[in-house]
């Protein structure tokens, strides 16, 4: 018996909607249907008027949770594709993400985003909007990469007061598995080790994190010991220990599955830039994808993403230098 | 480049109908309703002849938004609505309505003025102001926005448990009609039928672009069937027939129902803002019947009817411009905010970290 990342996702609304009774879920298609990917499979039936089916109105989806966040619930609005979340970014970014500091009553929402590519999906269902999102104040993007943290982020992310951006990747969702769901996690703002090493630290987050232990692994037949840190939130984002890793390895790659004009990859290189510029051997490095829009064809999909390949390429000429 | 003229006709809205004819000569006639919504129209009157006065001598920080022609509309559905019960999401122009439903001077002087002490703190200004957990949210700029977060805070009534006998209530001009935040909240509030009322003010321009650059359908009321609201069409600028239509949609809505529509027609008596002269109003519209002051219509239609007298609106305008004198005085008193206090922060969560 195993767990999946998208029933870590099911298991954490499982266990919100049974234990918060402030939680309802708030989606296309997520009612008996059980949502397009499955995520909320079961749970109309478990939690009679708690789980609903709204219109095709991204928008107006976000308008309604943070009415329901102002009257003290904590609704989990479904995107169906990370990508379609656009037509809710008013809502988001202007309404939601200004109440606290404009009005002083936080807005507890949770948007879950299927977000990143899988082969075949094209330019509208493959999209990473976790750089857009953290740009603006008064969010929280979250990026889980782990079984654990797909179900540990989505509970303590539900339990914040503030509106809560939830990037779950479509990759990941049967891909992914565990065999439990391991109850140690760290709190949300704190990234992880997910592989020691010391000539080279990898930043990345959600998918990417797998990629770069692949192409870490890889490089280990070379002798070359590449340090993985899992960011898990990109915003907050947690310098510290980002900075403590360059400090061990002194040199950095940015690794991200989002476009590459700005997001998280240059603000990563950017703050170690700026706060650790000393620790520094090699010029920071980042690596995301290419800047077209997500080709459909699974042949252009692979190389339109960092791959283990253009991983181990863009570490190779980090660590030559 | 000035905007052709064209004729009276051309802008001459239909002929306000009730659609459905609401039977409420009984409360037409209810004087404390009739006397309460004109007070919040005078007192809202005078209060924006100051913040206009007010900006005009540099003392506003940033822009001024005037609901003068509105107010009986607006009026008349902040006194149908219950404070403390209902909830209302005022617009742009509705300052008699926030009166209405109970807003202090203080918080609206505070507001325009700067005072670190009002309910914005500084952090927003003018019309964005709310106090949200007292059923009051504040709107932000996005026209249509406001709607499905009105439908939001009902829905969460409902799975409460407390929706019973309430109301939510939000306006909307005839431009914010044509944003998609508008038809996806509209149709999102009659799929899960809330006893929603959305007042559509169409006072003619949006900014300066009239109904024919806005929308195609003859009437916005026509929309309503479309969402599964009821529809009414009322005169903006009759107090009485504003009151008549607007309470009996609210009364429906508070009964069970469903989501009402109303569409007010009128004309803006001020500029988009005191920055706008409003030279694009033709002159034929403004000596037209929604020319006519709604002020003036409902001084004359409460005197005649006896529900006040001339002597008590003029004790009324003292009394409000003393009050209205008073809540600037004590904001222009009171401390703008500090950038060196602030904290800067715009997450109400504390994370441990460097963020």
């Amino acid at each position: 018996m195993s767990v999946t990342y998208i029933d870590a996702i099911r298991a954490a609304q499982e266990k919100l909607l049974r234990e918060d009774e402030r939680v309802f879920l708030y989606g296309q298609d997520i009612g008996v249907f059980g949502g397009a990917f499955k995520a909320t499979k079961g749970l109309a039936a478990m939690f009679p008027g708690r789980v609903f089916d709204s219109p095709i109105a991204e928008d107006a989806m976000i308008g309604l949770a943070v009415g329901a966040a102002i009257e003290g619930l904590r609704p989990i609005v479904e995107m169906q594709f990370a990508d379609f979340s656009a037509i809710a970014f008013n809502q988001i970014v202007n309404q939601a993400a200004t109440h606290f500091y404009r009005t002083g009553v936080p807005i507890p929402i949770t948007v879950r985003l299927p977000s990143g590519g899988t082969p075949g999906s094209g330019p509208f269902h493959s999209q990473n909007m976790e750089g857009i999102y953290a740009q603006y104040p008064g969010l929280i993007v979250l990026t889980p990469a782990t079984v654990a943290d797909a179900y540990h982020m989505l509970i303590d992310g539900v339990a914040l007061d503030d509106p809560v951006i939830y990037c779950e990747h479509k990759f990941l969702y049967r891909w992914l598995k565990a065999k439990t769901i391991n109850n140690e996690h760290l709190p949300i703002g704190q990234a992880r080790i997910a592989r020691p090493g010391k000539h080279a630290t990898v930043v990345a987050y959600s998918a990417m994190v797998h990629e770069a232990v692949r192409a870490a692994d890889r490089l280990q037949a070379d002798g070359w010991e590449i340090e993985v840190v899992d960011l898990r939130s990109v915003k907050p984002l947690d310098l510290d220990t980002i900075l403590a890793s360059v400090a061990r390895t002194g040199r950095l790659l940015a690794l991200g599955e989002a476009f590459p004009w700005g997001g998280v990859t240059a603000e990563v290189v950017a703050r170690v830039s700026e706060h650790g510029f000393h620790l520094l051997d090699a010029p920071p490095q980042r690596l995301n994808s290419r800047d077209t829009p997500i080709p459909y064809h699974p042949k252009l999909w692979a190389s339109h993403r960092p791959t283990p390949e253009s991983i181990c390429e863009a570490l190779r000429q980090l660590l030559s230098f | 480049m000035r905007l052709q003229a064209r004729p009276a006709s051309f802008y001459a809205p239909p002929v306000p109908t009730l659609d459905p004819p609401a039977s409420t000569e009984k409360f037409a006639l209810d004087r404390t309703f009739l006397r309460s919504a004109f007070q919040s129209m005078l007192l809202a009157r005078i209060l924006e002849n100051k913040l206009s006065s007010l900006y005009k001598a540099g003392k506003i920080v940033g822009g001024v938004y005037l609901g003068r022609g509105q107010e009986a509309v607006s009026a008349a559905l902040g006194t149908a609505l219950i404070q403390g019960t209902d909830v209302f999401g005022p617009l742009i122009r509705d300052q008699a309505g926030r009166s209405a439903f109970g807003e202090s001077l203080i918080d609206c002087t505070r507001t325009y003025l700067g005072s670190a002490l009002g309910p914005m703190r500084g952090r927003d200004g003018n019309v964005h102001r709310g106090r949200p957990l007292a059923g009051m949210p504040a709107m932000i700029s996005h026209l249509g926005a406001q709607i499905a977060l009105i439908s939001g805070i009902l829905f969460a009534k409902r799975l409460k448990g407390q929706l019973e006998g309430v109301v939510g209530a939000t306006c909307i001009g005839d431009g914010g009609t044509s944003t998609g935040a508008f038809h996806e909240a509209l149709n999102l509030s009659g799929v899960e039928r809330l006893p929603l009322v959305v007042v559509v003010t169409n006072n003619q321009f949006a900014y300066s672009t009239p109904n024919d650059r806005q929308f195609g359908c003859g009437d916005l009321v026509e929309r309503a069937r479309g969402y599964g609201f009821r529809g009414w069409s009322v005169d903006g600028t009759d107090l009485l027939a504003c009151s008549t239509v607007v309470g009996e949609a609210v009364r429906q809505a508070r009964h069970g129902g469903g989501p009402q529509m109303i569409v007010a027609q009128l004309l803006r008596l001020a500029g988009h803002g005191e920055h706008d002269d409003g030279f694009y109003v033709p002159e034929a519209l403004r000596a037209g019947h929604y020319g006519q002051d709604c002020i003036e219509v409902a001084m004359r239609q409460l005197v005649a009817n006896g529900i006040t007298s001339g002597d008590e609106i003029r004790l009324w305008q003292e009394q409000f411009a003393a009050d209205v004198q008073r809540a600037v005085a004590q904001a222009q008193q009171e401390a703008p905010p500090d950038p060196y206090r602030e904290d800067w922060t715009a997450l109400s969560t504390r994370f441990p970290i460097n963020q």
